[in-house]
């Protein structure tokens, strides 16, 4: 968890449900998808929003799902994508 | 009925009934007193923060779109760094981060943001009402071929369809593909085409 992760590499999002504010879509967790790219270092949301300092910051990342992998029925095109920005301690390397 | 000679059924009520106003409609203008009665900002300064959203319209990111359009390297800057060239605009990004996100023959991209409303507000002014719904939120990234469809455009099976949803810090604005026959069109000419649900990726330009 929270490693660093570079472009292409196979992660998947923590299976889990804490309470709090997460900027983590409960749709992707438990999904596997790819690094697209590294977006930088930017305070916690999850502490920030209970009046806290964020820190220590965050690596957020942009991690490519296929649509087939986010939902088994999916009836749109076999390439379709979603893109999302996922905190690094949301992210397990497989 | 009719007492002072016209009726009035046939629109929606000019003001909403301040009996209706929420809980966070009171609350906001509560803390607003306070922090102006604290002296902590003016009646003056707020004023002119909401004229300043006001100022920002859709007309905005399509001057951004037409000059990609026009200029290569400003293009690729856009696609670089997409805060840091609308500085070229005079523009900023406050707090959030600017992503341009380019259409391609390939690609098709479109933007939500399911968890709550994010959206290139620096660039595009205030949302529609219809991208801060449920419906959109969720079905963007369920269905999102068959709301394109429902906006009237339909991406041809063999492009990607890809979705991105504002999680964290970024703002998506889409980069359309200048269409056919805009090539005698100059910038100003072309930001004409350049609608706000083409930004957003529900829709793409046409040549006038």
């Amino acid at each position: 968890m929270g490693g660093d992760f570079s472009p292409g590499t196979r992660v998947r999002v923590r299976e889990d449900f804490p309470l709090g504010h997460i900027r983590t879509p409960v749709y992707m967790r438990g999904k596997e998808g790819v690094v697209t790219r590294r977006l930088g270092r930017f305070p916690n949301p999850e502490t920030l929003a209970i009046g806290r300092d964020g820190l220590p910051r965050k690596v957020l990342y942009e991690v490519r799902f296929r649509q087939a992998d986010l939902w088994p029925d999916y009836a749109g095109g076999p390439a379709d994508t979603v893109d999302a920005d996922i905190y690094e301690h949301w992210l397990e390397q497989i | 009925m009719l007492a002072h000679g016209h009726d009035h059924d046939d629109h929606a009520p000019v003001e909403e009934d301040a009996k209706v106003h929420s809980y966070y409609w009171l609350l906001g203008i509560a803390v607003k007193e306070l922090l102006i009665e604290k002296g902590i900002v003016t009646p003056d300064e707020i004023r002119r923060a909401i004229e300043f959203r006001d100022s920002i319209t859709p007309a905005t990111g399509a001057a951004i779109v037409a000059r990609a359009w026009t200029d290569s390297a400003f293009k690729q800057r856009l696609l670089t760094d997409g805060s840091e060239a609308i500085g070229e605009f005079g523009l900023n990004m406050g707090g959030t981060h600017l992503v341009v996100v380019e259409n391609t023959p390939d690609v098709h991209n479109m933007i939500v943001c399911t968890l709550c409303s994010c959206y290139p507000r620096n660039v595009l002014g205030l949302p529609p009402a219809w991208y801060k719904n449920r419906e959109y939120r969720a079905r963007a990234v369920r269905e999102p071929r068959r709301v394109l469809a429902e906006f009237g455009l339909e991406v041809p099976e063999e492009v990607e369809v890809r979705v991105h949803d504002s999680t964290a810090d970024m703002r998506y604005l889409v980069l359309p593909m200048r269409p056919a026959g805009t090539e005698k069109l100059d910038a100003s000419e072309l930001a004409e085409i350049v609608t706000r649900d083409c930004m957003i990726g529900v829709a793409v330009p046409k040549a006038p």
